[in-house]
């Protein structure tokens, strides 16, 4: 029976990654990522994991040598933040169409400038488009969950891509919260044997990371495309599969008192724990509020967004990365475009909360709840709580 | 808008999962249509001497063997860059425009 004990976030990811028997890890620490792969790098050196440690030089190397380890097929893990996953940009990129099985942690931080070592989602919103799987944990347990799920979605030979798999830095990064850490046997029974759809065997040589010319780029993409696309199946297997072996059952987009909430505020990540106590409190003014959190950010799960969001009378979409220039954050932009071809089309409105670690408060999301039910919100995504 | 009928084409479901290649399954691409100009060798300045085989970036000349005395350029895959013609020391080798 798996216990429950306090434990940081990042220390109970990394237990995580040593429960999923990880062959390689290839890491740069850079904060709030830093203790995942430290505590890595001391359950190698102390012999508790037996895995190849690669402390590279920088995270373009610690991505390149992730997609090596995997195409050699080892089991490989890295993880990383903000400047950290914008040094990865290039090899990112890569990984997908090579279909190598990564699995990444990424402390969600703010980029530069100003320099900021606090959360948003600034990071992983500037890869979005690399064709990585992305799930979003909401609290320690999750991490952890999420953790071992990506390893077995993302070795799935049906899918073969790598999955970043995201949780606020310092907001879950660093907080000691109460885990159950699986047993090894009920990670065994859940997480088979890593078997490589592609492997580079000097018996059976292959080339990886080939040009593609006009005559086969579109292909290329396209043929990845659809591989991602096809992969959420796998991922509601893999939760269901989940479940059987833990008991917590995960679903790609998950509903909070929203079945008749005449408004609903859509979110992804930490936030959304605040955000239940927000809505709790609302509810018990009689206030017809709820709440739908994203896990699975991509392939985008737009049928199970609009079946939760679309029978609300209005819509709230929190983003934690404004995109300047835009008039919509990422998820706000999104789920937009999923009502234009929908006959049920709440009224939206889009909300950046929490930039660079700034608090996001129940009195924020009662705010939200205000603005976004009065009528009156604008059609800009409005910064909430910004001085001017 | 008609398809060039090159190797290099492939529908989505034909290309290998996660873009790989075989060993040698380049000698499938024929790059001899890249060429505007070809190395025309003119055998009687020729002294088999092999600097055009051992120059070209390619690998396109073919040593004919000690009877025939000469190297001979593979169309097929000669990219027409004339680093041969430039390197032969008998200035055997014209490069030719290729007429369509």
């Amino acid at each position: 029976m798996a216990k429950r004990i306090g434990m940081e976030v990042s220390i109970a990811v990394a237990e995580a990654v040593k429960l999923a028997n990880t062959d390689v890890i290839a890491a740069y620490p850079i904060t709030p990522q830093t203790h995942i792969v430290e505590h890595l790098s001391e359950l190698v050196a102390d012999g508790h994991l037996d895995a190849a440690y690669i402390p590279v030089e920088s995270e373009h190397s610690a991505m390149s040598s992730c997609i090596g380890s995997s195409a050699a097929g080892a089991r490989t893990f890295t993880a990383t933040s903000s400047q950290g996953l914008a040094l990865m940009n290039e090899m990112l990129y890569i990984a997908p169409v090579l279909r190598v099985p990564i699995v990444l942690a990424i402390a969600n931080r703010a980029l530069s400038a100003p320099i900021n070592i606090w959360n948003d989602h600034s990071d992983i919103m500037s890869v979005r488009d690399a064709g990585w799987i992305c799930l979003f944990a909401e609290n320690g347990q999750e991490a952890v969950d999420m953790t071992l799920a990506s390893f077995r979605i993302a070795e799935d030979p049906a899918v073969s891509l790598p999955v970043s798999m995201n949780i606020d830095g310092f907001t879950l990064s660093h907080f000691i919260e109460p885990i159950l850490i699986p047993e090894q046997a009920e990670v065994d029974k859940f997480l088979p044997p890593f078997k490589p759809m592609l492997k580079l065997d000097i018996k059976d040589p292959i080339s990886i990371g080939l040009l593609g010319a006009p005559e086969c780029y579109t292909e290329s993409r396209k043929a990845t495309d659809d591989v991602l696309w096809a992969s959420k199946a796998v991922v509601v297997k893999a939760f269901d599969e989940f479940n059987k072996v833990f008991g917590r059952q995960y679903n790609v987009v998950e509903s909070y008192r929203a079945e008749d909430a005449e408004t609903i505020i859509l979110l992804m990540g930490s936030i959304a724990e605040t955000a239940m106590t927000a809505v709790d409190e609302m509810r018990d003014q009689g206030k017809k509020v709820g709440l739908v959190r994203i896990r699975l950010w991509r392939p985008l799960p737009e049928a199970e967004i609009l079946a939760a969001v679309s029978k609300a009378k209005n819509l709230a979409i929190i983003d934690r990365h404004a995109i300047l220039g835009c008039s919509t954050g990422p998820v706000g932009l999104e789920v937009k475009s999923l009502f234009y071809q929908s006959n049920e089309k709440p009224n939206t409105s889009n909300y950046i909360v929490g930039l660079g670690g700034r608090d996001v408060t129940r009195d924020d999301f009662k705010y939200i709840y205000e603005k976004a039910s009065s009528g009156q919100a604008q059609s800009r995504c409005e910064y909430v709580g910004v001085y001017e | 808008m008609t398809k060039p009928t090159i190797d290099a084409f492939a529908k989505v479901g034909d290309l290998p999962a996660g873009f790989t290649a075989k060993p040698g399954s380049t000698m499938d691409f024929k790059t001899g249509d890249w060429r505007s100009v070809r190395p025309v060798l003119d055998r009687e300045k020729c002294i088999y001497c092999g600097f055009c085989y051992f120059y070209c970036p390619d690998g396109v000349y073919h040593d004919m063997g000690k009877d025939e005395k000469y190297y001979k350029a593979d169309y097929d895959y000669c990219k027409g860059c004339g680093v041969c013609a430039q390197e032969c020391p008998k200035k055997a080798i014209t490069m030719t425009l290729e007429e369509v």
